[in-house]
């Protein structure tokens, strides 16, 4: 049962993967090549010559993106299938690719972007390096709290749903998740390191780019998990009124 | 039909705790392992020595919003 969903989750994340890597590649790697391209100037004006490349441009916009954009949708696809076992007929009363639908698009939220809005994405050669530590840190931390914060909003709000009903027992867990992770955005340090002079729309279309690339991976995966689940149940319990499933 | 996504679904099955949690231990390890490799590796912490990793999925590690270098 939970080895099948797991299955199903990986594969809706493997096609998920490359939805997005095709997204990325056409909206994603020209803002990647600006800050490329930044770089290569900032070089050209110290009269530094490029270094050796480990692994040559060519494949790392194209299948090193692909690999990792797989690799991370693989990731999000078990790991939706693993919180779909924990909630379905549980937590959420739902049809089940109404309940994948809903895991998917809380997951975005908050795991791409309330830390994207503390800590969004930079391009090459717009952030420090040396900072490297401090900003793994705080994103990783960024991150950790707020699924924290959504698990702490899910177990107030059940108890909320249950006395003053399923409409404002929702938006209350809701508000208390904003808060809790709008504290733990406001204690968190500042990273403000893009140079004075780094192309703004270079920086704006990476940023987008970046949101665009993890919407099209999470929607899919949340719509086509919902489709596999839903598939599935038809296929291998067949229940008698089936239509209602779904 | 309207109506299908409020109502209890009888006929989906719920999974029962003690077979969600080996697999939810073992897998979820393991997926939160190829994150971190994915995501963070030869950045500001190596398991792996060496950079042959963060470049190989270094366009990848910055555009889903990754620290990178």
């Amino acid at each position: 049962m939970v080895r099948t969903l797991l299955v199903r989750g990986m594969i809706a994340g493997v096609v998920a993967a490359v939805l997005a890597f095709a997204f990325a590649w056409l909206f994603g790697e020209p803002a990647l090549d600006g800050g490329i391209a930044y770089e290569g100037a900032l070089a050209a004006a110290a009269g530094e010559t490029g270094g050796e490349e480990l692994v040559s441009r060519g494949v790392q916009s194209t299948v090193g993106l692909l690999v990792a954009l797989l690799i991370y949708g693989i990731v999000v696809g078990g790991v939706l299938a693993l919180v779909y076992a924990g909630v379905q007929g549980r937590l959420l009363r739902l049809a089940p690719r109404a309940t994948a639908g809903v895991l998917a698009l809380i997951g975005y939220v908050v795991v791409v972007l309330v830390p994207f809005l503390k800590y969004p994405s930079n391009p090459p050669a717009s952030s420090a390096d040396d900072t490297i530590g401090l900003r793994s840190g705080t994103f990783v931390f960024m991150l950790l709290l707020s699924v924290v914060a959504a698990v702490v909003a899910v177990a107030v709000g059940r108890r909320l749903v249950e006395r003053f009903g399923t409409w404002n027992g929702v938006l209350a867990g809701a508000a208390v998740y904003v808060v809790l992770v709008g504290v733990v955005a406001a204690l968190l340090p500042v990273v403000s390191e893009t140079p004075a002079d780094f192309p703004a729309v270079v920086l704006y279309n990476f940023r987008v780019a970046t949101l665009g690339i993890h919407a099209v991976l999470w929607t899919a995966v949340g719509l086509l998990f919902g489709l596999f689940v839903t598939r599935g149940l038809r296929s291998s319990e067949r229940p008698s009124a089936g239509a209602g499933v779904g | 039909m309207a109506q299908g996504a409020s109502l209890p679904v009888a006929s989906v099955p719920v999974v029962p705790v003690r077979e969600l949690v080996p697999w939810a231990v073992f897998a979820g390890v393991i997926l939160l392992a190829l994150l971190y490799l994915v995501g963070l590796d030869q950045g500001a912490t190596s398991v792996f020595s060496g950079s042959m990793l963060h470049e190989f999925v270094h366009d990848g590690r910055h555009l889903l919003g990754f620290p990178c270098h």
